[in-house]
């Protein structure tokens, strides 16, 4: 039952606006930074357009998807209207108004500090400002979800909580409290030395304080698309979920397990001692748990659903499948990345095989593999389920879709594996200049100049997605029918408490946050011989 | 099975399974991460567990002092910021223009002159200042400043250092801007850890404490830079440029001293 269609449709299209412009620079900036471009611009507009980029495809543009898909499912599951439309208008509002006010001073060159903020540098204060204002957005989101289970679970009492608003509410959570991180870096650390009345700041408690955030943030870009796993891909491809208790389990493991593990972005940061390094490491080791249980329920629920087709064999049911159905294709290429991406992660997440790749260009490509790829690619699956509901108009360019998405798919193997390769050959990033003449450097070469293909393969696939989106929009109207949920091969009747409520789940978040954040925050906030002078950004220029 | 069951109850099976497995971990990864891998590094020569434990935790411990080698020269005890001295004031200016009538015979009377001594127009004002406290302290020697910057006080080198950035820079006599730029300027040398000469003195960026070059004589250029390699001149932060000009060829030092002389 969606009631609340502009609502969620003002939501998808933003987060898609946002992230075609994004996109554009994106390409812009692997261009630039090849040996195809002669070096003639200015390095500044690099920093500029890194910092828009991240900033649009970090923050806003997977809030905006996971709020809409959020406010869907809560209707679509519980079968009731929103409680808090108004609210939720207004978090949308604070959401682009705060997309529009950080923008402005990155575009002027004011705040080029990246989307990690990367203090000491200190940028303009209305770019802090404007992603503030996005965050308090979405936390009106996250408030509004778990008030509409409860509004749902009086008047069910004891009934088990639908699969996708369980997620939905474990995401929302997740979020709320992940985001605390970076909100007291730029709160209490960063805005007072924006706004001039401090010159000092502690760097490296600010960087605990990112990696709080920095980390989980990834997870919560990624529950819509493992929601879309479990509660989408089973129905699109006419079977049913494997197990709704494992799906649940798996939303559990992410919220507990996601949040206490960001320093192992600080492996080679020197403020934090070893033993906490190793203790992130550790939990970081555990978070891999939820994403293997996934693949398998998801493998078991396309056999279910090939077997249902007639699928024989031990593999022969793999041919089955509907691979001409959009959902399924998105789902195969996204598992596809997951795994790839994955594995890097695991490299990433090793401290000593980490050292050999630290703040290379492997890590750039690790994250837009797992994100722009596994997770991103689900966004579009998401769309297309959706879209036909929320206009109430057919989209019907399926040959498009499947081009759009092997284009992605395509173009993000091509960006990212060659990106990874000149990470291994040791090529730094985060900057705007290599000297492919050297001898040193010029073996990437070839390797970079792969990656701009690559990324003007996605570029054309980014196209592709709105133009699929807007002939929908502007399709002749028709009836699609009550959007549902895929429902599990044992639907749960009767489920233990804990698997239907979040309590016991929060609280061992927030214990084991204290746990592994405790000590490195405390001692570095009593330390008073820490903090260093403010390197202000675009200032006296 | 649990429905009537509280969950926060240890008979809860969920609730004793999950927070005893979270806290078993919990445990195991501490006592393996803060007491047995540090313990197992003879290289930390750790007194005991309390120490190990300590010592991952990352509780700042003093460095020994007797380890410390102290240089048997003088050193800059000046602290560069990007902000020092950035927002200069009318009376300092003024103080600095009385004082800088002793100056004018080497660096003129409008802060440039052809006598190879630095040319100080326009110069920021952090560079004018440390140089001048490195003088005042020792940790630069020139036979001519030195007993020039003895006797001032922080608050004439201060109001110099105001004075001089606040002058224009002037054309010299040598500018020739159609001169192409060295590649040490422009992409400096990575194979031997050169950085760009631009991306600290002006041309792509401005680091803190590093001088504008343009316009400066091309002997003092080539001498600072000689004496740079040869270690006479050594009040340079962490030996950034004494790194560097340890590294140039002879060539690429003419080079540069040329090229920004003919800059504006």
């Amino acid at each position: 039952m969606l009631t609340n269609k502009r609502l969620i449709l003002a939501h998808f299209w933003l987060a898609f606006a946002v992230f075609g412009l994004a996109l554009v620079l994106g390409a812009w900036q692997m261009f630039v930074r090849s040996p195809l471009n002669v070096w003639h611009f200015d390095p500044e507009f690099y920093y500029r357009s890194v910092t828009a980029h991240g900033s649009a495809m970090g923050y806003v543009f997977p809030t905006l998807v996971a709020m809409g898909f959020g406010y869907a499912i809560s209707e679509v599951s519980l079968e009731r209207p929103l409680v808090g439309r108004r609210w939720a208008w207004a978090g949308f509002l604070l959401v682009a108004v705060g997309a529009v006010v950080a923008m402005i001073p990155v575009a002027l060159g004011f705040a080029s500090v990246l989307y990690t903020f990367y203090p000491p540098m200190v940028g303009n204060a209305f770019y802090y400002i404007g992603v503030v204002m996005v965050v308090v957005g979405s936390w009106i989101w996250v408030a509004l979800m778990p008030i509409n289970l409860a509004s749902w679970k009086r008047d069910n009492p004891g009934k088990p909580v639908p699969l996708a608003m369980f997620a939905n509410v474990a995401g929302a959570y997740l979020w709320g409290w992940t985001a605390v991180g970076a909100a007291l870096e730029i709160i209490f650390q960063i805005l007072p030395v924006a706004l001039g009345l401090r010159s000092t700041i502690d760097a490296g408690l600010a960087r605990v304080f990112f990696s709080w955030t920095l980390h989980a943030i990834v997870y919560f870009w990624l529950i819509p698309t493992y929601i879309a796993y479990y509660t989408i891909f089973p129905r699109a491809i006419g079977g049913r979920l494997y197990s709704d208790a494992m799906a649940r389990i798996s939303f559990i493991l992410f919220l507990v397990v996601a949040m206490p593990i960001g320093v192992h972005h600080l492996f080679a940061d020197p403020q934090v001692g070893a033993g906490f390094k190793f203790m992130h490491s550790v939990f970081t080791g555990l978070v891999a748990l939820p994403t293997l249980l996934t693949v398998f329920t998801i493998c078991a629920s396309a056999e279910i659903a090939s077997r249902l087709r007639g699928g024989r064999g031990a593999f022969g049911w793999l041919t089955a499948l509907p691979w001409a159905n959009p959902i399924m294709l998105a789902t195969a290429l996204s598992l596809v990345m997951l795994g790839f991406g994955g594995a890097g992660g695991l490299i990433n997440m090793s401290y000593q095989l980490d050292s050999s790749i630290h703040n290379t260009q492997w890590i750039t490509g690790h994250f837009h593999l797992i994100f722009g790829g596994a997770i991103v690619i689900m966004y579009f699956a998401i769309a297309y389920d959706l879209w036909p509901h929320l206009t109430g108009r057919a989209l019907e360019s399926f040959g498009l879709m499947r081009t759009q998405l092997w284009l992605w798919f395509i173009g993000m193997i091509v960006t990212t594996f060659p990106w990874h390769y000149v990470g291994i050959l040791g090529m730094p990033r985060r900057m705007a200049f290599y000297d492919y003449a050297n001898p040193a450097v010029s073996p990437q070469a070839f390797s970079v100049s792969m990656s701009v293909i690559g990324g003007l393969i996605l570029l054309t696939s980014g196209i592709l997605f709105l133009v699929v989106l807007i002939r929908g929009q502007i399709a002749p109207r028709r009836e699609g029918g009550a959007y549902r949920f895929a429902v599990a091969v044992h639907e749960p009747s009767r489920i233990p408490v804990a698997l239907n409520s979040f309590g016991l789940w929060l609280a061992l978040m927030i214990g084991l946050t204290v746990v592994n954040y405790g000590y490195p925050i405390g001692q570095l906030m009593a330390l008073s011989e820490t903090n260093v002078p403010a390197v202000y950004v675009g200032a006296g220029r | 099975m649990s429905e009537q069951q509280p969950l926060f109850s240890p008979r809860n099976p969920w609730f004793a399974a999950s927070v005893g497995v979270t806290v078993v971990i919990a445990v195991l990864s501490a006592l393996a991460g803060l007491i047995w891998l540090p313990l197992a590094q003879p290289d930390l020569r750790l007194s005991g567990i309390w120490d190990a434990i300590c010592s991952a935790a990352g509780v700042p411990r003093a460095a020994p002092q007797a380890d410390t080698l102290q240089p048997d020269f003088k050193t800059s005890n000046v602290v560069m910021t990007s902000e020092m001295l950035r927002r200069p004031n009318q009376v300092s200016i003024g103080r600095g223009a009385t004082l800088a009538q002793r100056c004018a015979i080497c660096h003129g009377p409008q802060g440039v002159s052809d006598a190879n001594s630095p040319n100080l127009a326009g110069q920021y004002a952090a560079v004018t200042y440390k140089e001048l406290n490195d003088f005042k302290t020792g940790a630069r020697v020139n036979t001519v400043m030195s007993p020039f910057a003895v006797n001032m006080s922080n608050q004439d080198m201060l109001d110099l250092a105001a004075y001089y950035s606040y002058l224009p820079r002037v054309p010299t006599s040598h500018a020739n801007e159609s001169l192409p730029e060295p590649p040490i300027v422009t992409t400096g040398a990575p194979m031997r850890n050169i950085a760009p000469c631009g991306s600290c003195h002006g041309d792509l960026d401005n680091k803190a404490g590093s001088p504008w070059l343009g316009g400066q004589s091309a002997v003092y250029i080539k001498a600072q830079l000689q004496a740079f390699a040869s270690g006479t001149w050594r009040n340079d932060i962490s030996q950034q440029m004494r790194n560097i000009a340890r590294h140039m060829t002879p060539e690429e030092i003419d080079a540069v001293a040329r090229y920004y002389e003919a800059q504006p």
